[in-house]
């Protein structure tokens, strides 16, 4: 489990408008791209000090490869950044400026306290 | 010594901007009462004629980050650049620059060190709209230098509430320790009751109406006896996901001061979340 590394591709791909668009058109590709070429790579530091280790299990990459957010909620992914992205890939198709928001929260209804463990 | 020329605590609401500037026949139905009551709010900050603020905010993981997190950080610089991408995107707000006051940084960074504060701080620092709402809402001139705070509400493990009231109390005591002639208003912002990115996101009023009515009741008469015997890290997911923002308003309350009314008190009950204004003098608003 690493819910550090899927906080870190929430908010990579949220930050670079191309890549909201390329996570939004092919999740699946979008994915293996990021894990395989970003994942390690140190946000801070340049490429050729990237580290070595980090990668997805499986449930975490299936559900961001399927645009599973309530999947996403489970598995403790930091809310804000979750709504954040998804709200950018997905309110355009709603005519309400709610419209996403509401269905989002809808989605995720079967959820009560204690909510999954954000902790990273 | 400076004087603080106002103490303010507040909800920011990134929606402000849009629905304010909105042309009258777009504005949503609850803007013009928005307007209304922000517009009071903001007299309360220009009637005191600060010529500095200290800003405490949080960033919404925007430059700070999961790989380098602290908890509470000053910025040292003679400007901050401010909003991002994503809040262009999603509020509609504009990119800000703001003048800082490394001097007032410095002294509350050493003297906060010195102090038993162990605050991070940063020389480049861009800025989030857990800033520049309170800008635009209280000081949309965008006249006067600042001095921004930011504390860690969002990334687990958190510092305890008690401790954002202390790092509140330190801030009062290392203004009014400031060797300067200015005028300075401390301004903080969080939130009460608020869900994000969860099933209760976006409903027609807050998701816990009795914690925030609770919440204003010891905002407005400093009780932090009562706060602090309710809430703890664990309690705040009740209200929603998000309301550990409240803590800001803890920290703005040990500016204030144990057992300090507030002076001005106003809410406004919008979808989702209650907005929430404050503002004491410490030493009667006017120069």
């Amino acid at each position: 489990m690493s819910r550090y590394l899927v906080n870190k591709f929430l908010f990579t791909v949220d930050r670079d408008p191309e890549l909201v668009e390329r996570y939004r058109n092919d999740p699946q590709g979008t994915v293996a791209w990021w894990e395989a070429e970003r994942a390690n790579v140190i946000l801070n530091c340049t490429p050729r000090e990237a580290g070595t280790w980090l990668k997805f299990d499986d449930v975490e990459r299936r559900a961001l490869a399927a645009h599973d957010y309530p999947k996403l909620f489970e598995l403790g992914a930091h809310p804000f950044l979750t709504l954040t992205l998804f709200t950018a890939m997905f309110q355009r198709d709603y005519d309400d400026p709610l419209g996403f928001r509401l269905e989002y929260a809808h989605r995720l209804k079967r959820f009560s306290l204690p909510y999954p463990d954000i902790t990273t | 010594m400076a004087e603080i020329a106002a103490v303010i605590a507040s909800t920011h609401h990134p929606f402000y901007y849009r629905a304010s500037t909105a042309p009258p026949d777009q504005a949503p139905p609850f803007a013009a009462e928005w307007v209304r009551k922000v517009e009071a709010f903001r007299e309360t900050l220009t009637r005191a004629e600060p010529d500095v603020l200290v800003m405490v905010g949080s960033d919404h993981f925007h430059q700070l980050w999961l790989d380098n997190m602290p908890q509470f950080l000053v910025g040292h610089a003679d400007g901050y650049d401010a909003n991002w991408h994503n809040e262009e995107r999603e509020f509609g707000l504009p990119r800000m620059r703001m003048r800082g006051n490394r001097d007032l940084s410095w002294h509350l960074l050493r003297q906060g060190l010195d102090a038993g504060f162990d605050l991070a701080f940063s020389n480049e620092l861009r800025l989030d709209h857990s800033i520049t709402c309170p800008i635009i809402t209280l000081r949309p001139q965008n006249d006067l230098p600042i001095v921004p705070i930011y504390t860690n509400i969002f990334a687990p493990p958190l510092p305890q509430p008690r401790r954002f009231v202390e790092l509140g109390r330190h801030v009062r005591r290392l203004v009014e320790s400031w060797p300067s002639d200015q005028r300075v208003a401390i301004i903080g912002t969080g939130h009460l009751s608020l869900e994000l990115g969860g099933p209760r996101q976006f409903g027609p009023h807050c998701p816990d109406p009795e914690f925030d009515a609770k919440a204003v009741e010891w905002i407005a008469k400093g009780d932090l006896e009562g706060c602090l015997a309710e809430v703890t890290l664990d309690s705040l997911y009740a209200p929603g996901n998000a309301t550990h923002g409240f803590m800001d308003f803890t920290l703005m309350m040990g500016v204030a001061g144990e057992g300090v009314n507030a002076d001005y008190v106003d809410t406004y009950d919008l979808f989702h979340q209650m907005e929430a204004f404050f503002t004491w003098y410490p030493n009667g608003g006017r120069p």
